[in-house]
């Protein structure tokens, strides 16, 4: 082999830096030593190459070598390393060592099933991939989602997951389930269980971040005189007061009774958005005391809904 | 054997993050005692092997599996051959030619060639 290192790497006497690096690339995938297991001609091929190619990359040497001021040669690599296949070549005794591809053997019958029955087997093969992540979806009840659960599900796989579902949970968030995925290979751990939680829409509760926002309905006499009401709460229903003269539409604040924030404490509020809510049947009574007081009291309920 | 931080410091250009990442997903695999990684030689070779592939060779970490598998498979065939050569080897005279002439034959080639 030549000994001069741009016809060993195969480029040009001019080539830039990148091409000479490309050059080095390529050889190195066909000469490696450990991917040419059995092959001392390309070990030896491969040493020639590196050291042409510490010559070459480094501008420096390159410009010296082109002056002529250095040689090619002293350029060995100083430092004498082990390479992989001297220990993967050197025995079975080790976690790398792998019977798929001739664990079939085996099975054949004859000599062979003598020869390689279990051999290997014990290791379960060597080869060590983690188990790829598995990913599910699932929908839990509104308040389940605010308040936190436990729950066992049953995938479609028919494999049962106990998912533990944080308080606060938002919808869609994904949880991750270490090691609930597919086995791994080899000693490689097995992959995790990616569940997507998606949150059941509630009749009365909406979400809003943090805080939960509800309609809740007044009688006319509660929200002209003021009065103390019963109002739902994600945990349990709470007595609220509402002030005299509350109209439709008026917004009240319930603080601490939102969702939880999860780990740093505390929780979002619950805002109750009031609607007046005329009894079901109109009687008489009722009737003529608004048309009386109606007559004189005149008042435009869209003034601000003009356009 | 060696520490992490002995493998760290014997490899040029190797990441912790990425050494971890590769232990994670049983591409090296150390041995552990007390929650330490200790590393073989085997394993210090094979880091080294993965960080020639990885820089030099340019195969993508998705692909490295692959690779690695086909790598312990021809390993580990080269082993289980050499073991079947030796134990032919051990054979008289005959046995040995009766096994050559068996094998050329499978291969179409011709006997004692």
């Amino acid at each position: 082999m030549s000994d001069n290192p741009y016809e060993i790497l195969g480029v040009a006497k001019d080539a830039s830096a990148d091409a000479i690096r490309k050059a080095y690339r390529k050889l190195a995938k066909k000469l490696h030593p450990d991917i040419n297991p059995g092959d001392k001609a390309a070990e030896d091929s491969f040493k020639a190459v590196q050291v042409a190619y510490d010559l070459l990359k480094d501008p420096e040497k390159r410009a010296r070598f082109d002056r002529g001021e250095i040689d090619a040669s002293g350029q060995e690599r100083a430092r004498q390393q082990y390479s992989y296949r001297d220990f993967a070549d050197a025995g079975a005794d080790h976690p790398y060592h792998s019977a798929a591809g001739y664990a079939d053997m085996g099975e054949m019958g004859g000599v062979f099933s003598d020869l390689f029955r279990g051999r290997g087997r014990q290791r379960g093969g060597a080869v060590h991939m983690r188990g790829r992540d598995v990913r599910y979806q699932f929908t839990v009840d509104f308040l389940d989602a605010v308040n936190g659960t436990k729950s066992r599900i049953t995938m479609p796989d028919g494999k049962a997951l106990d998912l533990a579902i944080p308080p606060g949970l938002p919808d869609g968030q994904t949880l991750r389930l270490k090691g609930k995925g597919e086995p791994g290979l080899g000693d490689a751990p097995a992959g995790d269980a990616l569940v997507e939680v998606h949150v059941r829409p509630h009749g009365l509760f909406r979400r809003d971040g943090d805080n939960i926002e509800i309609d809740l309905p007044v009688s006319l006499g509660e929200a002209v005189l003021g009065g103390k009401i019963k109002v739902p709460t994600p945990d349990g229903p709470v007595t609220m007061s509402v002030p005299k003269e509350a109209n439709s539409g008026q917004r009240l604040r319930l603080r601490g009774k939102g969702v939880p924030k999860g780990k740093g404490g505390g929780r979002g509020d619950l805002f109750v958005t009031l609607t007046i809510k005329l009894p079901d049947r109109i009687d008489d009574e009722l009737r003529d005391l608004i048309e009386r007081w109606s007559k004189d009291h005149a008042y435009d309920p869209r003034k601000n809904t003009q356009v | 054997m060696f520490c992490e931080a002995d493998l760290i410091g014997m490899i040029e250009g190797l990441r912790r993050a990425e050494l971890r990442r590769w232990i994670a997903q049983g591409w090296v695999v150390p041995e552990r005692s007390d929650g330490a990684l200790l590393f073989r030689e085997i394993d210090v070779a094979r880091v080294r092997l993965i960080v020639d592939m990885r820089r030099e060779m340019r195969v993508s970490e998705e692909n490295l599996p692959m690779v690695l598998s086909l790598l312990d498979q021809v390993y580990s065939l080269r082993c289980e051959l050499r073991g079947l050569a030796g134990a032919i080897e051990a054979q008289p005279d005959k046995v040995r030619e009766s096994i050559a002439r068996h094998i050329h034959r499978r291969r179409g080639g011709e006997p004692g060639g």
